[in-house]
């Protein structure tokens, strides 16, 4: 597949600050890649060196198949990008912004004011779009900052920290408006809301103090760092059917542990193919009602916190360079 | 190449345009000039009868009647004299502020070259100064003719353009502050030091000539019809001192990343 973002080696220093070390990745066309990250991890150094706001001190990428350093205004023409705070003329107002905007991009007449109303009813804002900026609140400046990124139709969309000030309501509709772009451009969204990302990403990477230390689909990061348990909920009364299959589970070879609490048992296994076989006839022949046996996946919060706590030239050694794909 | 492209300049230009209309600051700098240009003929007319009313009728003060050179040196005092500070005004904050403000990033992330956005910002500056100039020159013409009789519009016309290089010279100045700054304020700082360094040098008779403020004599012999002594040097010195700061406003806006944080 084809990288909408692709990454060699980049690296951005601020004197002695390396904030940006040698990252290579690849973002697929079509994809909504989340940049995850604690605070300072350079993840806005990263939007920077590829949107061309910042120059890399080694290293090159492309985007939309431009080379950052060399791309210019033909790369910028097929971007746009969403600021985590984002700032505009105050004097404007809403749809006069978006007008300046689609003229940038070289949009007149006709064509410009049905683009800017297309954007406007995406991103709830037709009623305010004869406001003035200046009166708009953080939630409103925020769609607004989506609307502007919307205009030009753009291959690459860069959003840092999309949905930090909206309310519940408005996180929905503009992760809903984000997610809606799947297919038409590649999302790259930078944020610390695990939340989100597991809402509409596809694909996850993960930096920490300038390093990359994942990339992958969300399923492959989920199936990848899993620990493998299945939880098995037993109907009420049930004490001594839940004794006997606790006792069938521990004499399994694939089984590692057997934990209880109340009407439950979590298994880990060693061999998931083995026991998403066995499980089921198990329990029939431990003579329980079943309420509920799933397979426990990992919140990407788990991962994240599993993969940002631990040491990381451990997981470096363990996951170099990530192809996304 | 992109340094030298000038994709986006006439969207940018009409928007800073408006920006000045809509924020007031071409509607203030119009007044402001019409005060100045107003009160030139007025000052150099009425000043010897204001002086004869403020001592009382106990001290009797002779003076000379005014006359056209009276009004032109009065022209030039307040708007070459007071018009410097107004472009500092005008020009500190033109690119700082948008860095202050955050909207430079909106900006150099869309399809625009630094060298367009430099452009349209300085042109949207000079016009905004040369209308002032304009209307403050039309309004001192009118009440000359009015009070001192007929003088040639083409030489007070030719006095208003070097006073208006003098004052780009100090509107570009400013300008590179701007770019090289985050904030008005040190911008305006450096501005008002680098008029400060020019009218220490202009102290100097040999000096003088090479300075924007060298152009006020030639301006003053060419508005009554006299040969001035420099005229070619001034403007020379000055429009390169124009060009130079101009030049190194785009070298080094080229070269910064505006929006970057360490993050």
């Amino acid at each position: 597949m084809t990288s909408a973002i692709h990454c060699e080696g980049l690296t951005r220093r601020y004197g002695a600050v390396t904030a940006l070390d040698a990252l290579s990745l690849d973002v697929p066309q079509g994809a909504i890649f989340g940049l995850l990250g604690p605070n300072g991890a350079g993840k806005t150094t990263l939007a920077h060196l590829l949107t061309g706001l910042a120059r890399p001190t080694a290293g090159r990428a492309t985007v939309a198949g431009y080379d950052i350093a060399t791309g210019g205004v033909a790369l910028r023409k097929r971007i746009s990008v969403l600021e985590q705070q984002p700032n505009y003329y105050t004097w404007m107002k809403g749809r006069e912004l978006l007008e300046f905007t689609g003229q940038l991009f070289g949009l007149r007449g006709a064509a410009l004011r049905s683009r800017v109303d297309e954007v406007l009813a995406t991103t709830g804002l037709s009623d305010a779009a004869n406001r003035g900026i200046g009166g708009y609140s953080g939630g409103m400046r925020q769609r607004l900052g989506l609307a502007q990124a919307l205009m030009n139709r753009p291959e690459v969309l860069f959003l840092d920290e999309p949905a930090s000030a909206l309310d519940p309501a408005g996180r929905y509709e503009i992760l809903q408006s984000i997610a809606d772009l799947h297919a038409q451009a590649t999302v790259f969204m930078s944020t610390h809301i695990l939340a989100d990302v597991e809402r509409i990403c596809d694909h996850v990477a993960i930096l920490d103090h300038g390093k990359l230390i994942v990339a992958a689909t969300v399923a492959d990061l989920q199936e990848r760092y899993a620990r493998p348990t299945y939880e098995i909920e037993l109907e009420p009364h049930q004490t001594e059917g839940l004794a006997t299959l606790e006792a069938l589970l521990r004499a399994e070879p694939w089984a590692e542990s057997v934990t209880q609490r109340q009407d439950t048992l979590r298994v880990g296994v060693r061999d998931t193919h083995a026991a998403s076989y066995a499980l089921a006839p198990l329990c029939a022949r431990a003579g329980v009602a079943l309420a509920r046996l799933e397979r426990g996946r990992p919140s990407l919060e788990e991962i994240f916190l599993r993969l940002t706590e631990e040491p990381r030239t451990q997981t470096a050694a363990q996951t170099p360079t990530q192809e996304v794909s | 190449m992109e340094t030298f492209s000038l994709v986006g300049y006439r969207t940018l230009l009409i928007k800073e345009l408006r920006e000045a209309w809509r924020t007031s600051r071409l509607p203030v700098t119009l007044i402001v000039f019409f005060i100045l240009g107003t009160l030139s003929p007025l000052a150099a007319h009425y000043t010897p009868e204001l002086l004869k009313g403020a001592v009382g009728s106990g001290i009797t003060i002779t003076s000379a009647a005014p006359t056209l050179k009276d009004a032109i040196m009065q022209y030039i005092k307040n708007v070459g004299g007071d018009g410097f500070l107004i472009a500092i005004v005008l020009a500190m904050g033109s690119v700082a502020r948008e860095k202050e403000r955050g909207t430079v990033a909106f900006l150099l992330t869309k399809p625009v070259s630094r060298l367009a956005f430099l452009a349209a910002k300085f042109t949207a500056l000079l016009i905004t100064l040369g209308l002032g100039m304009l209307v403050a020159t039309v309004a001192a013409y009118g009440y000359t003719v009015y009070f001192f009789g007929a003088t040639s519009a083409l030489a007070f016309a030719a006095m208003a353009l070097l006073i208006l290089l003098s004052l780009t010279a100090y509107l570009a100045l400013t300008f590179l502050a701007s770019a090289l700054t985050r904030s008005t304020v040190a911008a305006a700082s450096l501005g008002f030091a680098a008029w400060l360094v020019l009218a220490l040098l202009g102290v100097s008779p040999q000096l003088l000539p090479n300075t924007p403020n060298g152009l006020t004599d030639p301006a003053q012999a060419l508005a009554l019809g006299a040969t001035p002594q420099h005229l070619a040097q001034p403007i020379i010195a000055t429009c390169a001192l124009i060009v130079v700061a101009l030049a190194i406003t785009l070298f080094a806006f080229s070269r910064q990343e505006p929006a970057a944080t360490q993050a």
